[in-house]
């Protein structure tokens, strides 16, 4: 080993051995009936290369070992995709990281010795389940609502049948892109879940696939989305700012667009706007 | 004594399929919504099935444990969905993805399972076309390919790096429409503890309601398990964090056969482990070996940065083993290599376990942005996870468990051998033989929920006459019992050690002496400490918490206490199969280069295996494998 490289890895060493040291303020909250309170707790011998929830799984380790029931908190991939997991942390939704997941953050990007808030997804929506954990189950209901096309197994054309222009397709994949972790809904004051939404009405409203249904779609989708307790959109863009998969908000304009032509041709359905 | 019977249909191997399908009797559709199905897990191949036999009629159950069915790990897949679509006009064929799969398995498949999954490959791209998928496509609006996996021909279709994804959420869309056309009834945050049999029929399950820890009794006319692999019994592995065997191994426990346990992938490039803490292992993408080249100084512990080392001191020992291939080896070939140089005290990295990936001559040849607008995502992937550019400096790369070709014994009709239990994707064995290549796994999920059980689960109903059966029958009461007991046992064992502190002993253990490479002796010891290790997590596990509420300790214990369980079925099978093939590599059966060396005279069979009790000595059952249509040779890739 070179003289340089040693030197870097007893200083890694070290900073392992000893490690950072947070001050977390967790939400704490037995079950859906429990007012729920922040608790504090001491990290220590934190690695920089830990992940967010890896530094969360040792501090669960030590509880455990005290005897104390850890927290709770979900997660599943680990890697970004699945949306599974979601920390409101320090007030913003997934953390300090641009375009990540709580899973994909690392601690390098804290200050050693700072302190750290963690929250679930507030909003009527997604009630507390316990701890970190909601229950986001209302954004399955609002794609039961329309988000698919109804194509039974079986009875599709061959692929290349439809033609589809390469800019087209990059455009619905940058709206199917959403891993629907709610974040949008956790960062907006109205609790809107507009930006889950028309990710899916635009993703398949561009097309060819999603044409005999986009009528219905949009209406339908925000609809739901407003029996379930959600919010309405009024373009502060924090669902953008927070979103892991940097889904923009131009999707909301092409769903409000979407929204006023299919209302005037379906006028029978019930008004959106509902007073309460 | 049981006897195994593939019941493969005759006739020539193209007809095989056409013709069962005829032969299978039908369900008058008017019966099918007297039909109840249970379908547990809802990845690819279990939220196809589901949408799928909703579809047709049936009322169906279906069951997860995540908080949305959306979220099952096929969702991570990063790399593509092969198809026999021939759309490149490369020479692909039904029968070329069909060989290149049988051999990649190293002729340990089955071949008319093979030859139907090839078959069946091109009508799910029209299926997940028709949904909506946004595969990646040419500039004249045609859908696009990529080679993949070592393939010679381009049958690979992607949506960009998350293929998986978008696959997935296609399936999803479609069980959601039936969730809404109230066909199907949909169970998320549930797991299945107990299968329920009823007069030697699959009549129920047992799940837990993980928000409230209630146990639940489900009756049905037949359960498809669709639950995934076991690669978590490794604790490390690109597995998602609750994935685990639980489902399929309380099912082998009651009767259902375990076919081929010590079948493990391990991916060649996935970012090396870099501590203690670690919760789970990353995959970066094969695609990535198309440009990379790999590499490992030529001198043990040289400490220098990768740019000071001079080409004459490094060895490229992918090329230089396999010049024919080079860096694009299977992915079991490259992983023991990357392997053997660690071994031999070459690798990089401050625990020297691992190799470089360098993309410093594609970039001089391809330019930055070609080589960004390629693998933009994964580098940055990266850079987040290692806090390195790989644009200046290689990747650190290392193998990590990935996929189980092992799992549930099942027929051609993926029945297993309780019947009305039917098992899907990776949870069955069927399909991979010893080593599975790129781009398959989506491709068997999908053509098993979406073209195959929606035909041979229709078969075993209008075959079959079951009797009337409620919760109400005492198999039910008795399966909750059960279920019940374990959960007090565990929480009644207040010891000292967490469950994650056992898991990863367990999961260290079998990466030393049941990963890459295995031999007699290692196994023998594995097995010994295995039975230790599962003694003193029921001495000395600490569960805290009630079982009446979201208490995700306890699930954890759960799936860990079964991992012990299996982990011994696994070693024991390794042990047993005295040859190596495929992701198997028995360090006593290897060419002088090095390389598999099968033993198709005593090996060219199934190992499922009948359980017998806990640390007891399962039974062997072989299902000699019969090669009509293609000549088994060694693989080489020279």
């Amino acid at each position: 080993m070179s003289a340089g490289s040693q030197a870097e890895a007893a200083v890694s060493t070290e900073r392992r051995a000893s490690g950072m040291t947070f001050t977390l303020e967790i939400w704490r909250q037995r079950n859906a009936d429990d007012p729920g309170r922040m608790v504090a707790y001491e990290a220590t011998r934190v690695s920089p290369d830990m992940s967010f929830l890896e530094m969360l799984d040792l501090l669960n380790e030590e509880l455990m070992r005290k005897g104390e029931e850890p927290f709770a908190f979900d997660s599943d991939c680990r890697e970004g995709i699945c949306g599974m997991c979601g920390l409101v942390i320090n007030g913003v939704a997934h953390g300090p990281g641009t375009g990540t997941t709580t899973c994909q953050l690392y601690m390098r990007l804290f200050k050693n010795g700072s302190r750290i808030r963690v929250e679930p997804w507030r909003a009527r929506a997604f009630p507390v389940v316990r701890d970190l954990v909601v229950d986001r189950s209302a954004f399955d209901r609002i794609i039961q609502a329309g988000g698919y096309t109804s194509v039974n197994t079986g009875s599709a054309p061959d692929a290349n049948a439809t033609l589809i222009s390469q800019a087209r397709a990059e455009e619905a994949m940058d709206s199917a892109a959403c891993i629907g972790c709610g974040a949008c809904v956790a960062s907006c004051k109205n609790a809107s879940a507009m930006l889950f939404v028309a990710a899916k009405v635009k993703h398949l409203g561009v097309l060819p696939q999603g044409q005999p249904e986009r009528r219905q779609r949009g209406v339908t989708m925000l609809e739901t989305m407003q029996e379930e307790g959600f919010g309405n959109c009024t373009n502060e863009y924090e669902c953008e700012a927070v979103c892991p998969k940097e889904i923009s908000t131009s999707n909301i304009a092409f769903l409000n667009r979407e929204y006023i032509r299919n209302l005037v041709s379906l006028s029978s359905l019930r008004p959106l706007v509902t007073s309460e | 004594m049981a006897t195994l019977n593939s019941r493969v249909p005759g006739g020539p191997l193209a007809q095989k399929w056409e013709r069962h399908q005829f032969e299978l009797k039908l369900v008058n559709p008017a019966n099918k919504r007297h039909h109840s199905v249970i379908v547990v897990g809802t990845g690819l191949a279990g939220a196809s099935a589901a949408a799928t036999l909703a579809e047709l009629g049936y009322n169906v159950l279906s069951f997860c444990l995540q908080d949305s069915p959306r979220r099952a790990h096929s969702i991570a897949a990063q790399g593509g969905i092969n198809a026999a679509k021939n759309y490149q006009n490369d020479g692909d064929s039904v029968f070329r993805l069909f060989y290149d799969t049988i051999k990649g398995g190293d002729y340990r498949s089955r071949e008319a399972n093979v030859h139907r999954l090839a078959e069946i490959s091109s009508n799910i791209i029209d299926q997940c076309v028709a949904q909506g998928v946004p595969f990646a496509r040419e500039y004249g609006g045609t859908l696009t390919n990529r080679s993949f996996g070592g393939a010679q021909v381009s049958r690979t279709f992607y949506a960009r790096g998350q293929t998986g994804q978008q696959l997935l959420l296609g399936a999803y869309s479609a069980l959601m429409r039936q969730v809404a056309a109230g066909r199907v009834q949909l169970f998320p945050r549930s797991e299945m503890l107990e299968p329920v049999i009823v007069d030697g029929h699959m009549r129920g399950i047992v799940t837990r309601n993980l928000c409230s820890g209630e146990m639940q009794s489900w009756a049905a006319d037949a359960v498809v398990l669709a639950t995934g692999g076991y690669g978590n019994v490794f604790f490390l592995s690109t597995n998602a964090k609750a994935s685990n065997v639980t489902a399929t191994w309380r099912a082998h426990r009651r009767g259902a056969f375990f076919a081929n346990p010590c079948f493990t992938q391990i991916h060649p490039t996935c970012i090396p482990v870099s501590g203690d803490f670690q919760s789970k292992l990353t995959l970066m993408s094969e695609s990535l070996r198309n440009d990379g080249r790999v590499w490992v100084p030529t001198t043990a512990g040289d400490g220098r940065t990768p740019d000071q080392i001079p080409e004459a001191e490094r060895d490229y020992y992918l090329e230089r083993r396999y010049p024919g291939f080079g860096n694009l080896v299977p992915r079991d070939v490259a992983s023991r290599a990357a392997k053997a140089v660690c071994d031999d005290g070459l690798g990089v990295g401050s625990a020297g376990r691992s190799v470089y990936l360098d993309f410093v001559e594609a970039i001089k040849r391809d330019g930055l942005d070609v080589i960004r607008q390629k693998y933009g995502n994964l580098f940055q992937m990266y850079e987040e996870i290692t806090n390195e550019d790989p644009y200046k400096t290689p990747m650190r790369i290392y193998p990590a468990v990935h996929y189980t070709m092992g799992g549930l014994w099942v027929d051609y009709d993926l029945m297993s051998n309780l019947p009305g239990l039917f098992v899907l994707g990776e949870a069955n064995f069927s399909d991979h033989g010893a080593n599975r290549l790129g781009a398959s796994a989506l491709m068997q999920g999908l053509a098993d929920g979406y073209f195959v059980i929606p035909y041979t689960l229709g078969g075993y109903l209008a075959g079959t006459r079951l009797g009337e059966v409620t919760t109400e029958h005492p198999a039910f009461a008795e399966a909750e019992a059960a279920a019940s007991e374990r959960i007090d046992s565990l929480l009644a064992v207040r010891g000292k050690r967490t469950v994650d502190d056992f898991h990863r002993e367990l999961g260290l253990l079998l990466w030393d002496h049941c990963g890459m490479a295995r031999n007699a002796s290692g196994l023998t010891q594995a097995l010994e400490r295995v039975r230790q290790i599962r003694e003193e997590f029921w001495q000395n596990v600490t569960v805290l918490g009630t079982p009446g509420e979201f208490n995700q300790v306890l699930e954890r214990a759960g799936r860990v206490a079964d991992f012990m369980e299996f982990a011994e079925t696994m070693t024991r099978d390794a042990l047993e199969r005295d040859e190596s093939c495929g992701g198997h590599f028995r360090e006593e059966h290897q060419t002088g280069e090095g390389e598999a060396r099968r033993d198709d005279d005593n090996f060219a069979h199934v190992a499922a295996w009948e359980f017998t009790g806990v640390g007891q000595d399962p039974v062997l059952h072989k299902e000699p494998l019969v090669f009509e249509n293609v000549s088994l040779s060694q693989r080489s890739y020279k």
